[in-house]
């Protein structure tokens, strides 16, 4: 997967869980948090879809590097870069 | 692992068990739902009877907040359970209220017209209401951790005039207190922003509709419900649950078991409990509710309201009754008012007030029927204090007590809203046992699907 990608497929995650959100104008290097309501339990789900979809396991200790999609993406990219979409 | 081994047991296929199983499964437990009767819903339920259909529980829903509307529980649970607001198509009430004599409270889903009822009823409160509405807002009634206090003690260190104070605690009492008399602050936040910052909502088709969705999406993210299967023992080893014994004598084991039965009710199932042990924790509030059907709506008789959360007397009284019944306080509820766009199929108007089980209880079958055709016409005498005679109008009348709420919820008591001791952390003595519903303190349907979802959240899924 591209960085490009791996962002899609966060902003897909993030549509399932929050379909009541306008994600078409989200800024990359902007928190989640800021732009959009995300409440500690919809980031549990971002972290238990990418377990469900891609096998990723995020400690609760990394949940941080999720704040934004640019730390998203560099948090995934180890993990996904070698994988296709 | 053999084919009766589970991820995760839920005991109990009501509001919080079914929502805590759409978590699970979803993500990808292998879930198994026991319910002990045939039909699902526990507290919140249907039946039909004389050629009608009748829904237990839900009068009218709590928490209603339009589509859309960010951070409230709806929205929580649209969002956690991956339903959308169509799902459960919920109608807005047009006005409900809380009458005492010579006192009337109104209100409707538009919290400030709430606050202007109050202000106007009560001019010398405006100032203390409005504090105690900011430290309503601000109270976090999602911390788990938070120290029970008394709700009489914290709003009256607010308010001055008992007849406000007892006005508003008389709906958010009858409509969630499992403790008598008076209300952990905590709940209190809790219905309080439920019935009035929220408000009330109803779908066209009632509760089934809610249990159909619930249904359908557990099947489809691959969750399993057994009907009619009872859980007759949690066999206990070494501080955890290492198999749920059903009536049917099988044995099931599972990693986790999630209980919606009720805290004392799950603690006697254990084979490491005293069953007296708990009986000091065990809930009292239990209700009769008188449910008929009219030859018309309630609407063509000149009463237009959702509900009305009645009072008697001058001081309100939430306690177990002596008698079998208290018809002093209560709850008439027309769910054909709510701002349907085409009629409900048959008019219906629901009475509830409080009752004693153990008086029920003791009645031969015969003093049992007696019971209650003595207490219908002094129930009805009650509330047409407060909405027009239709009793003309009756074409049909069902009454249940708390023993038939005994009977479909396994509430000890008939207790409704479960023990006074809530556990919010839904932790128990076992390491692998959680309980979810009324008792971890999140109440009416809403309240209960966020239990569920929260205690699956925390207890299974975070791990």
């Amino acid at each position: 997967m591209t960085n490009d990608q791996i962002k899609q497929a966060v902003i897909h995650i993030i549509s399932v869980i929050a379909p009541d959100e306008d994600l078409s104008n989200l800024k990359s290097d902007v928190p989640l948090r800021d732009q959009l309501e995300l409440d500690s339990m919809d980031f549990l789900d971002i972290v238990m879809e990418l377990r469900k979809r891609y096998n990723i396991e995020v400690p609760e200790a990394d949940y941080g590097h999720l704040a934004s999609l640019d730390s998203c993406v560099a948090y995934l990219a180890p993990s996904l870069k070698d994988r296709s979409t | 692992m053999n084919s009766s081994h589970y991820d995760v047991v839920i005991i109990g296929a009501g509001m919080s068990g079914l929502a805590a199983a759409i978590r699970l499964a979803y993500f990808d437990k292998k879930v198994c739902v026991l319910e002990r009767h045939y039909a699902a819903g526990g507290l919140n339920s249907f039946y039909a009877l004389g050629g009608y259909k009748f829904d237990v529980g839900l009068h009218a829903m709590t928490n209603y907040v339009p589509p859309g509307t960010r951070g409230a529980p709806l929205t929580k649970i649209y969002r956690q359970l991956r339903l959308t607001p169509a799902d459960f198509a919920l109608v807005p009430q047009y006005q409900s209220e809380v009458r005492f004599p010579g006192t009337r409270l109104r209100f409707n889903n538009d919290f400030e017209f709430f606050v202007q009822e109050v202000i106007e009823n009560f001019p010398a409160q405006k100032d203390n209401f409005t504090r105690l509405v900011r430290q309503i807002q601000a109270y976090d009634e999602f911390d788990l951790e938070a120290k029970p206090v008394s709700g009489r003690q914290v709003v009256s260190s607010f308010l001055t005039d008992p007849l406000l104070m007892d006005m508003l605690f008389c709906p958010l009492m009858i409509y969630g207190s499992a403790e008598e008399r008076d209300m952990e602050f905590g709940q209190f936040v809790v219905m309080f922003k439920s019935i009035f910052c929220e408000g009330l909502a109803r779908p066209w088709e009632g509760v089934r509709r809610i249990i159909t969705v619930l249904r359908r999406k557990l099947r489809k993210v691959g969750g399993t419900v057994r009907m009619k299967c009872g859980v007759k023992a949690l066999r206990v080893a070494g501080g955890r649950v290492r198999s749920v014994e059903l009536d049917n004598g099988e044995a099931l084991t599972a990693d986790t078991v999630l209980s919606s039965a009720g805290y004392v009710e799950t603690m006697r199932l254990c084979t490491d409990c005293d069953p007296e042990k708990f009986a000091s924790l065990e809930g009292q509030m239990s209700f009769v509710e008188i449910i008929s059907i009219l030859d018309r709506e309630m609407k063509t008789l000149g009463h237009d309201t959702t509900n009305v959360f009645f009072n008697t007397g001058m001081t309100f009284h939430y306690e177990n009754p002596k008698d079998l019944v208290d018809p002093r306080c209560g709850v008439i509820c027309c769910p054909n008012n709510f701002l349907f766009d085409k009629p409900l199929p048959q008019s219906v108007i629901r009475i509830t007030c409080l009752a004693n089980f153990d008086r029920w209880a003791a009645l031969d079958e015969q003093a049992y029927a007696q019971a209650k055709a003595e207490w219908l016409p002094r129930i009805h005498q009650e509330v047409l204090k407060f909405v027009p005679d239709f009793r003309d109008h009756i074409v049909f009348t069902d009454f249940f007590t708390p023993r038939t709420i005994k009977h479909w919820t396994g509430h000890l008591n008939g207790a409704v809203y479960g023990a006074p001791g809530k556990i919010k952390t839904g932790r128990t003595h076992l390491d692998n046992l959680f309980i979810c519903g009324a008792d971890q303190g999140l109440l009416g349907i809403v309240g209960a699907m966020l239990s569920g979802i929260t205690v699956a959240n925390l207890h299974v899924l975070k791990k």
